[in-house]
C-alpha cells in the first residue's frame, strides 16, 4: 500500500507492507537510517520520533497510521548544517559512546526543552526514562542536557 | 494483509461488521509488538487513529466519557486527572514518555491483561464499557467486560467506543509493585477507594487474579479489609513473583492505601 508522510517538513511517499512499522518505513524505504532499530518492542527508546509534535516509539506505530501525518526524525535536527544545542551539547561533554542510542535521546531531549525550557533533574531523568543506554551510565547524558539548557 | 482506515465510527463499526476478523489497533503498543514479531499475521487491521468520535473526553450531566482513544497522556491532564485522581496516579506508572503518548484506555481493556493497570482504577469507580456495533451499542459494567486472561466481552462485530464514569470525587490512590520506578509490568497492583458518602471502601487488584477484580466493603471494616482483599486474590506463581509474595504484597498495600486515603 501507498502512504504519504511528512517528514521532516517534506512530503515523502512510500510503498509500504500493511504491517510494517514507522520505523521500517523510515530506514528502509526513506532512506532515513537515523532512528535506530534495537527492540522494536518499545523498551529501548532507540527509534524514538515526533508524530505530530509526541513524542513516540516509531517501531510501535504502524505506517499507514502516519499517512497524511508529520513525522520529525533526528535527521531534521540540524538546522542548516548546525547541530541542534542538545546533539552539541551531548558531543561537549562526551554522552555518546557507542552512539546507538544516541539518535532516541537526542529526539526525546530536544523533545523536552521544547515544552520545559528549564527542567529540574527529576523532569529530565523523567523525560529520558524510556530510553536505555548500555554505555555510559546516564550521568554524562544528564550532563549534557542540562548543558544545554545552559546554552 | 491490508489496512482498513475508516474516518468516522459509522464507517468503523460498518467495516468491523463486513470484516469481524480485523484487528482493531490504536496506540499499537501492544499491536505492533505481536506484528513485529511475527506473533500475528492478521488479514486486516483496522487503524482507528482517524476516528474523531474516538478521542479525548466529554462530560454528559454528571458522568465522564472517556474516549477508547484516551491516551495516558490525555489521562494524566486537566479536568480527567482531578476527577479520577487514582487512574492519573496509574497512568503515570505505564510503560514511559513515549508509551503513554501512544496507548489508550481502550487499548487496555481490549487486551484485557490480570496487569492492565487502567483495570483497578476504573474498577473502584464503577466504570461502564460502552460498546457497539452496527447492531446497536451496549453498556457493560467493567468487572463484567473482563472475563479471562487477555478475554473481553467483546463480540466480534464490535468495537470499544468509551468508558463511562461517574467520578466519586472521593479519596483514592494507586499503588504498584515492581522491580523498578519506569517501564514495569506489575507484580501486582491496587486502586483503592474510601467513599464517606456511600460509607463504603472499594479495593480491585491487578496481577493476582485472571482478571483485575473488584472487592467492597463497608467502611467500618476498615480493619478486616486488607485481608478480604488478599483472601479476593487467586494469584498464580510466575517469573515476576510468586503467588505468596503477590497475597502478601495485597495485604501490605491495602492497609498502606488505606492508611493515605483515611488520614
Ligand atoms: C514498553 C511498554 C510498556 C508498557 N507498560 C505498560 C504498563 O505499565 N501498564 C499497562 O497496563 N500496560 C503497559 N503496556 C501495554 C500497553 O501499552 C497498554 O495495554 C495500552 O493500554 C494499549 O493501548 P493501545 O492503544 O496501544 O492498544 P493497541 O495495541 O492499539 O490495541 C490493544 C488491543 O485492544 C484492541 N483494541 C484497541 N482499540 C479498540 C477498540 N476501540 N475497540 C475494540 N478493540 C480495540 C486491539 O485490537 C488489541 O487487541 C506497555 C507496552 C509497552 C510496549
Ligand atoms: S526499537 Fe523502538 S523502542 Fe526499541
Ligand atoms: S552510547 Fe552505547 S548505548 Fe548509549
Amino acid at each position: 500500500m501507498r502512504v504519504s508522510i511528512t517528514v521532516n517538513g517534506e512530503v515523502r511517499e512510500a510503498e509500504v507492507w500493511a504491517g510494517e512499522s514507522l520505523l521500517t518505513t523510515l530506514r528502509d524505504r526513506l532512506d532515513l537510517p537515523g532512528s535506530k532499530n534495537a527492540c522494536e518492542q518499545g523498551e529501548c527508546g532507540s527509534c524514538s520520533v515526533l508524530l505530530d509534535d509526541e513524542l513516540v516509539c516509531s517501531c510501535l506505530v504502524l505506517a499507514a497510521q502516519a499517512d497524511g501525518h508529520e513525522v520529525a526524525t533526528v535527521e531534521g535536527l540540524a538546522d542548516d548544517g548546525s547541530l541542534h544545542p542538545v546533539q552539541d551539547a551531548f558531543a561537549a561533554t562526551g554522552a555518546v559512546q557507542c552512539g546507538f542510542c544516541t539518535p532516541g535521546f537526542v529526539v526525546a531531549a530536544a523533545d523536552l526543552l521544547r515544552r520545559v525550557p528549564d527542567p529540574s533533574d527529576d523532569e529530565i531523568r523523567e523525560a529520558l526514562s524510556g530510553n536505555l543506554c548500555r554505555c555510559t551510565g546516564y550521568q554524562k547524558i544528564l550532563d549534557a542536557v542540562h548543558l544545554a539548557v545552559e546554552r | 494483509m491490508d489496512v482498513l482506515t475508516p474516518r468516522s465510527l459509522d464507517e468503523a463499526l460498518r467495516l468491523k461488521a463486513e470484516h469481524p476478523g480485523a484487528v482493531s489497533i490504536q496506540g499499537g503498543t501492544d499491536v505492533m509488538i505481536a506484528l513485529n514479531f511475527d506473533q500475528a499475521r492478521p488479514e486486516l487491521l483496522l487503524n482507528l487513529n482517524e476516528v474523531v468520535e474516538l478521542r479525548g473526553w466529554s462530560r454528559e450531566n454528571g458522568t465522564l466519557r472517556l474516549g477508547a482513544g484516551l491516551t495516558y497522556a490525555d489521562a494524566m491532564a486537566d479536568v480527567v486527572a482531578d476527577e479520577l485522581p487514582a487512574l492519573a496516579e496509574a497512568s503515570r506508572t505505564v510503560g514511559s514518555p513515549q508509551i503513554r503518548n501512544r496507548g489508550t484506555i481502550g487499548g487496555n481493556l481490549g487486551t484485557a491483561s490480570p496487569a492492565g493497570d487502567a483495570l483497578p482504577p476504573l474498577l473502584v469507580e464503577r466504570a461502564v464499557v460502552e460498546v457497539a456495533s452496527t447492531r446497536g451499542a451496549r453498556r457493560v459494567p467493567l468487572q463484567e467486560f473482563l472475563v479471562g486472561v487477555k478475554r473481553n466481552a467483546l463480540d466480534d462485530d464490535e468495537l470499544i467506543l468509551s468508558v463511562l464514569v461517574e467520578p466519586s470525587r472521593q479519596s483514592q490512590t494507586f499503588m504498584k509493585v515492581g522491580p523498578r520506578n519506569a517501564m514495569v509490568i506489575a507484580v501486582c497492583s491496587l486502586a483503592v477507594v474510601v467513599d464517606r458518602e456511600r460509607g463504603e471502601l472499594r479495593a480491585a487488584f491487578g496481577s493476582a487474579a485472571p482478571v483485575a477484580r473488584l472487592v467492597t466493603a463497608a467502611i467500618d471494616e476498615a480493619e478486616s479489609f486488607p485481608e478480604q482483599v488478599a483472601g479476593a486474590a487467586s494469584p498464580i506463581d510466575d517469573v515476576r513473583g510468586t503467588a505468596a509474595y503477590r497475597r502478601h504484597a495485597l495485604r501490605v498495600l491495602t492497609a498502606r492505601a488505606l492508611e493515605r486515603c483515611l488520614a
